[in-house]
């Protein structure tokens, strides 16, 4: 394919015309020029070209937002769907779903149970509501040991007890042995939400600053240790937590609209989850690394392994773009919250660039923080 | 974190990076290519190029060996992961390494086994656990890595598991360097040697580069401090007129690298005539494949490989941009046709890769970013 091919895809409605600001008034240079193009390549509307799905599809990066954008949005367009948020809105009403597959059931800190109710809760908690129903749907594979069934159910009634939340209602299906891997679950949630929030990933304006509730990347890379095969022992537990109780003491420190986004951190971790607000808002978000709280077993494991603590899931921490003249005070509120006593202000907001993430590193230097195609591969060498 | 923080600091950074700027002669540009895909990555991580004076370029050379791996060689990998009964084992940034027919990522998405390992000698446990399959190793690497494949072929043979074989496709990293050399728009100033290959091969086999080429190479350790050494290092030999091969990265890499782990590759492994790179073609003896003795356990050998050519797509520049010759921003299809979602040429495979590298890290230019991070 030439280049002139891709230059006739229509634009579509997040195309923004960008002037981009060149140093002094002298004409952009040849590389800016390419690096212009490219930007705005990449602003287009983007297409699955895959003919079959592949595990890069649900790893959350790049081509998961391609294939929902693409696929699932184009087939179920409406206002309320179209943030592609953590949770639909409507009047008081806050809902969501979730589906939960992971690897293994039972790890370090936690279990798919827990995860399934927190993770259902912490995207309600997200749209600023109060969760107060849950559903649970099970897809069992032939041959699941049932005192396994019966832990993980036991850890979801616990979470359920911790969150204040109850489950009404319920599936289950089973399916022939091999065809699915032990147990699948599906959890969906409404709560209640202040009508007058106005929580958006698009909300984000230059100068607020963007917090984290806590150290980062524990789920993700306790996961990847309890799965074997590396023989590396570290004290790491998953960070799974309810965080509505966290976001209910932020949203009442901070009223009005001076919480502008909260984001739960998970599948592809902070990095990802900046960069959607990024784009959403139209703002450049910029880090300061050395801010980042990141355990050092965390740390030492991803340096191990060549991958960056900065994609690596979390399952119970949450990012804030709060207003500038707000930031002391949620930071204050999140600290004074057993689930927020590592939170941390670790950025903030610029115009430009815009759609971009960019890290001031710990060494002096800057790059770009950007979304991943696919998983995080562990680089050979 | 003790023993990487040391080599992180912003201020020890500031500090060289005068140093850097005051050994460059006025008026003179200098390039000087980083050969390993490693440093590559450790350039853009840390942002270094922010400490270099904008005198000084870093050119990305062929030492990411992922990229390296011709189109041809993934279809045959994929060809063997659809015989009856295969897993195939390869390294996790294989996964999306496109061939002529698509990725393992896709052959995978059509039914055949293929996962993803961090050592041989996990491949040759799930032969060991799964006697009635066939399992292959997709070896890629330079010598880096050549050693572990080496020693799990002897041990597979000593255990006798008889349904673990290697597909190898080791490269060595010298005749590439010679081959960059040879290139008659090379325009480069000196070299920063590879940290991992080095602690296999040493410091000896650079000597012809400063001998027969006149230009200096300095061996460099992974983080950013040590490349902005060898950065340094370069910088003085060229100023004090010398062209030699140095060692910054000796608190890893002995002189003389390592007998033990050369001898391994020798005793399994020997030089191909000739092997294709992607984006650099054909060079002689710049490959391994396993030795005659090691017959039973070579893919080549057991399957039936098909072994077939996949040209280079006409409009990718990477050979030029492996040479140093063209920055990746100068390829006619960089960041539109070729993106790391959709790569079409060697150097957007992987992350290493100098043009992934470029359009994930250093896509805007650096006063843009500068400016936006400035407090």
């Amino acid at each position: 394919m030439s280049t002139d091919d891709r230059t006739e895809v229509a634009p579509h409605a997040g195309d923004r015309a960008v002037p981009v600001p060149h140093a002094g008034d002298r004409a952009p240079s040849r590389e800016e020029q390419v690096l212009d193009r490219i930007e705005r390549a990449r602003r287009r509307k983007a297409k699955v070209r895959e003919e079959l799905i592949t595990l890069a599809h649900g790893a959350g990066g790049k081509a998961t937002r391609t294939l929902v954008e693409d696929v699932f949005l184009d087939a179920f367009r409406n206002p309320l769907l179209e943030p592609l948020a953590d949770g639909a809105v409507a009047g008081e009403l806050a809902f969501t779903t979730d589906s939960y597959v992971v690897t293994p059931l039972f790890f370090p800190g936690g279990d798919i149970g827990d995860l399934a109710v927190n993770g259902t809760v912490n995207d309600l908690a997200m749209c600023g509501a109060r969760p107060a129903y849950l559903s649970a749907g099970f897809i069992l594979e032939e041959g699941f040991p049932l005192t396994d069934l019966r832990r993980i159910t036991a850890s979801m009634a616990a979470a359920a007890r911790a969150a204040g939340v109850a489950v009404v209602t319920g599936d289950t299906k089973v399916v022939q042995k091999g065809k699915a891997d032990g147990c699948y679950i599906t959890t969906a949630g409404v709560g209640t939400v202040d009508p007058s929030l106005r929580l958006s990933a698009s909300a984000a304006r230059p100068g607020d600053a963007v917090l984290v509730s806590g150290p980062v990347g524990d789920h993700g890379v306790t996961v990847m240790l309890a799965r074997g095969g590396f023989e590396i022992e570290a004290d790491l537990t998953s960070d799974t937590a309810p965080l509505h109780g966290l976001t209910a003491r932020l949203l009442e420190t901070c009223p009005g609209a001076r919480v502008r986004c909260l984001r739960d951190a998970t599948r592809g971790g902070v990095a990802t989850v900046l960069n959607e607000i990024a784009e959403a808002s139209g703002v450049a978000v910029v880090l300061t690394e050395d801010q980042v709280p990141v355990r050092p077993a965390v740390r030492g494991c991803c340096e191990l392994l060549g991958i960056d603590p900065l994609y690596s899931a979390c399952e119970g921490r949450m990012i804030a773009v709060v207003d500038r003249d707000a930031a002391d005070a949620a930071l204050s509120a999140l600290r004074s919250h057993p689930l927020g006593t590592g939170a941390a202000v670790i950025g903030r907001v610029a115009a430009d660039p815009p759609g971009l993430v960019l890290l001031r590193t710990a060494f002096g230097g800057t790059r770009i923080v950007d979304v991943l195609v696919g998983d995080p591969l562990p680089r050979i060498c | 974190m003790r023993f990487v923080d040391e080599y992180r600091d912003a201020g020890t950074a500031r500090a060289l990076a005068a140093e850097v700027a005051a050994l460059c002669e006025p008026g003179r540009r200098y390039k000087f290519m980083e050969v390993c895909g490693g440093h590559t990555h450790t350039i853009y991580k840390h942002g270094l190029e922010d400490h270099l004076p904008e005198a000084v370029t870093l050119v990305h050379g062929p030492g990411c060996p992922v990229c390296v791996i011709p189109m041809g060689r993934v279809d045959d990998a994929i060809h063997i992961a659809g015989q009856p009964d295969v897993i195939m084992t390869s390294f996790g940034d294989m996964t999306r390494v496109p061939g002529g027919r698509g990725s393992f990522q896709d052959a995978a998405a059509r039914g055949a086994d293929i996962r993803v390992v961090y050592s041989p000698l996990d491949a040759l446990k799930i032969a060991r656990d799964n006697p009635d399959r066939r399992v292959v190793f997709m070896a890629i690497g330079f010598e880096t890595t050549a050693p572990s494949t080496a020693m799990t072929l002897l041990r597979a043979e000593a255990e006798g598991v008889a349904n673990f074989s290697v597909f190898c496709n080791h490269v060595t990293i010298i005749p590439a360097i010679k081959a960059i050399l040879e290139s008659p728009d090379l325009r480069l100033d000196g070299f920063i040697g590879p940290g991992h290959v080095s602690t296999v091969i040493g410091c000896r086999p650079y000597g012809f580069i400063a001998e027969q080429y006149g230009k200096p190479l300095v061996v460099a350790g992974f983080e950013p401090l040590d490349v902005l050494q060898a950065v340094h290092a370069c910088l003085r030999q060229l100023a004090e007129g010398r062209a030699e091969v140095e060692n910054q990265y000796s608190r890893v890499v002995p002189w003389d690298g390592n007998p033990k782990a050369l001898a391994v590759i020798g005793q399994t492994m020997e030089l191909r005539p000739h092997f294709e790179w992607r984006g650099l073609g054909f060079i002689s003896h710049s490959a391994l494949r396993l030795r005659e003795r090691y017959a039973a356990f070579d893919a080549e050998r057991i399957f039936d490989v098909p072994g077939g050519r996949v040209a280079d797509p006409k409009a990718c520049q990477c050979g030029e941009v492996l040479k140093g010759v063209l920055k990746p921003w100068e390829c006619k299809v960089f960041g539109t046709a070729c993106t790391p979602e959709t790569p079409i040429g060697t150097c957007m495979v992987s992350s290493e890769g100098a043009c992934a590298a470029y359009y994930n890290f250093g896509r805007f230019s650096r006063e843009r970013v500068r400016e936006a991070t400035r407090r």
